[in-house]
């Protein structure tokens, strides 16, 4: 089984809901980027997810669009993303997982981009944009490495669709809590449908909520149905404003994954 | 009237496959969210394009509104001047807003009202993709909002206001690089967050399935007359037909129709810029390889780690680093041969057509009346040479100027 996996099966058996912050590799820097998964650890983030900055990003709202095209006129890659999460402390703490867009494992070669994160010891990856007729070939070179594989459902995908995509996910699937692209919104997250869908094909596999959730309520309310809540938005901008003023990111960022994670936390003191 | 659409079971124009396929082309690379939409999209268009009301409405529109169908143009001055074969335009300078993105805008909004939506979107680049979107909407009423990038609405401020008179709505988009591939990013954006009543009307042969089939069956009219207009005029097929190629939606207009006629010589000219180097061209199928943007896996042009490179023509139209999925299956097919002109043979070539025949071509289709002119003055004057004339020069000879003015 692979780690991610084995977190959220340790979390479901305690109860406890998981909160996966995301962060864009090198924003503000990668050496930032490394403090501040270090930080998250610290406040008991067991899994993060670390956005490849990629050109041309059409599931994410502006927030994150910046932050990725500020990260590449940084002159941020893949690989140079690779080196720095393979020279952390403990690369188990939190596990990591990429989300990476299919126009960079196409260009590097799947067996070539698997490989390195596998040697920057990744837990897994998630690729938000794979056309799902070759995702068997990216979970199979996955499942061999020891990766965990996640792909994205939507609240508009039903049926046999519904079934291949739970089929190719291996750590955990990525539910998206609404339609459109990522960012803050006002509303709680609208899950039990989708949740209740997914667990009917397969009761097993962890479901992490993304899209939309920014605040402890929200975190909550996620977690009412799906194992983990992907907080990605509110982070970024967090980051961009802390960068704005001058000051490092990662005392505030540490601040508000505390309070996120108690709020996930949360659940298993009332279950 | 030739017909608007491909004819029913029509073998000579296949589709991509069940999975979008081109071979191994194309595809539905796209956040989940889409999915739905697409499938929506593609059971609507299957469903209209069997249907002969639907077929009969856009015909109607084509031949009353747009002008259709679009003459065919024997050069002959231009023909005497280069000595070689005769050279014959294919007018789509002459159909309404001066361009051909006009049958594919008029096709997809029709479409979009038989879905029931009431809200179009729309990227473009040069403009002349969002003047023929806001045209179409204007004619059935449709609520439009056109993504441009901020470079290009400061470049091409005429197209900006075409538009708003039109009453569409132009939103300056000042993400990435602010040209067409962030134009089309923030146009799937919206997509996401507005499927329900929205539909987007893409401006070329690309982006996911089924997009490269509806906008090449859109713009096939263009072959279809074409070819029949050859046969009824000389008798026979030309023996070659050039397009220039952006996103290609022109050129797989009137290649599509040609494939299956082994005897003609189909040439797609890109744009070659003002060097090879990456950066200082648009040609992907000419310097790029397979790669993954906007939804298909088709020729692009990318650094090492997959990231869209930044790319130049003096053509706005064809300023695109990627390009429709059947043209990258048709050059691995070698069915097509594909080529280049640079900024400065594309600025001959305007010239020389305004010159000797009294029409000013755009700059994208200036690309292909280059090349044309490099093939026919190697044939023998009973050779037929057909230039697709995707649209005029109007737009253009403000930026000619200039550029002629630094020269």
């Amino acid at each position: 089984m692979n780690t991610i996996r084995e977190i959220f099966e340790s979390a479901r058996r305690t109860g406890r809901g998981l909160v996966l912050p995301f962060f864009t590799a090198g924003d503000p820097d990668l050496s930032t980027t490394v403090r501040l998964l270090d930080a998250a650890a610290e406040v008991g983030v067991e899994i993060a997810e670390v956005g490849i900055p990629f050109s041309d990003p059409i599931a994410d709202g502006p927030i994150i669009a910046e932050s990725m095209h500020e990260a590449l006129v940084r002159g941020v890659t893949p690989s140079a993303t690779f080196e720095a999460l393979a020279a952390r402390r403990d690369p188990a703490r939190p596990a990591t997982v990429a989300m990476v867009s299919m126009s960079i494992v196409h260009r590097m070669g799947v067996d070539a981009f698997v490989a390195s994160a596998a040697r920057a010891r990744l837990a897994g990856l998630i690729v938000p944009d794979i056309d799902l007729t070759v995702a068997g070939e990216l979970t199979a070179r996955c499942d061999a490495a020891n990766l965990a594989c996640a792909y994205l459902v939507a609240p508009t995908t039903t049926g046999e669709r519904l079934r291949r995509v739970v089929s190719q996910c291996r750590g955990f699937v990525y539910l998206l809590a609404r339609a459109g692209v990522t960012g803050e919104s006002s509303g709680l997250p609208e899950i039990a449908g989708q949740v209740a869908a997914i667990r009917a094909i397969d009761s097993t596999l962890p479901i992490a909520a993304g899209f939309g959730i920014a605040t402890p309520e929200q975190v909550r309310a996620a977690l009412e149905h799906a194992d983990g809540a992907i907080v990605g938005s509110a982070i970024v901008r967090r980051i961009g404003a802390e960068r704005a003023a001058h000051r490092d990111p990662v005392p505030a960022v540490r601040e508000m994954l505390a309070s996120l994670v108690a709020a996930g936390a949360a659940r298993g003191a009332r279950a | 009237m030739t017909s608007a659409l491909p004819v029913a079971g029509d073998q000579t124009l296949p589709g991509a496959d069940a999975d979008g396929r081109f071979g191994r082309f194309g595809g539905r690379y796209v956040p989940e969210t889409l999915v739905a939409a697409l499938d929506e999209l593609a059971a609507a268009y299957a469903e209209a394009r069997r249907d002969p009301s639907f077929r009969d409405e856009v015909e109607r529109l084509l031949r009353e509104f747009v002008g259709r169908p679009t003459q065919l143009t024997v050069a002959t001055r231009l023909s005497h001047e280069i000595g070689g074969a005769t050279i014959v335009l294919k007018r789509e300078d002459l159909a309404h807003t001066g361009a051909h993105k006009i049958n594919n805008t008029i096709g997809q909004a029709l479409l979009a009202k038989r879905m029931g939506k009431t809200r179009i979107i729309a990227e473009t680049g040069a403009g002349q993709h969002g003047v023929a979107t806001a045209t179409a909407c204007a004619k059935f009423g449709l609520a439009c909002e056109v993504y441009m990038g901020a470079e290009d609405v400061r470049r091409q401020a005429l197209n900006v206001f075409r538009m708003r008179l039109m009453g569409a709505t132009v939103h300056e988009v000042t993400t990435g690089s602010r040209t067409l591939k962030d134009a089309t990013n923030e146009a799937m954006r919206d997509w996401m967050g507005s499927v329900g009543k929205t539909h987007y009307i893409l401006g070329s042969v690309v982006g996911p399935h089924p997009f490269p089939t509806i906008v090449r069956d859109f713009q096939s009219v263009i072959g279809r007359e074409c070819r029949s207009q050859c046969l009824e005029r000389f008798g026979r097929l030309p023996d070659v037909v050039v397009a220039c190629v952006g996103g290609g939606s022109n050129a797989a207009g009137i290649f599509a129709p040609f494939v299956a006629d082994q005897s003609v010589k189909l040439v797609g000219v890109e744009a070659g810029g003002r060097g090879t180097a990456q950066g200082d061209h648009a040609a992907p199928l000419s310097f790029g390889q397979p790669g993954v943007l906007h939804g298909s896996l088709s020729y692009v042009l990318q650094d090492r780690f997959g990231q869209t490179a930044d790319v130049h023509s003096c053509s706005a139209g064809l300023d695109y680093p990627g390009v429709g999925p059947e043209h990258s299956y048709w050059k691995d097919s070698g069915r097509v041969d594909y080529t280049y002109a640079t900024d400065a043979d594309a600025l001959s070539a305007f010239q020389l057509l305004a010159r000797t025949e009294g029409i000013i071509p755009a700059l994208e289709t200036s690309h292909a009346v280059h090349s044309a002119i490099s093939i026919a003055r190697t044939l023998p004057r009973d050779a037929l040479v057909v230039i697709n004339v995707s649209g005029r020069g109007d737009k253009d000879v403000q930026e000619v100027m200039r550029l002629l003015g630094a020269r």
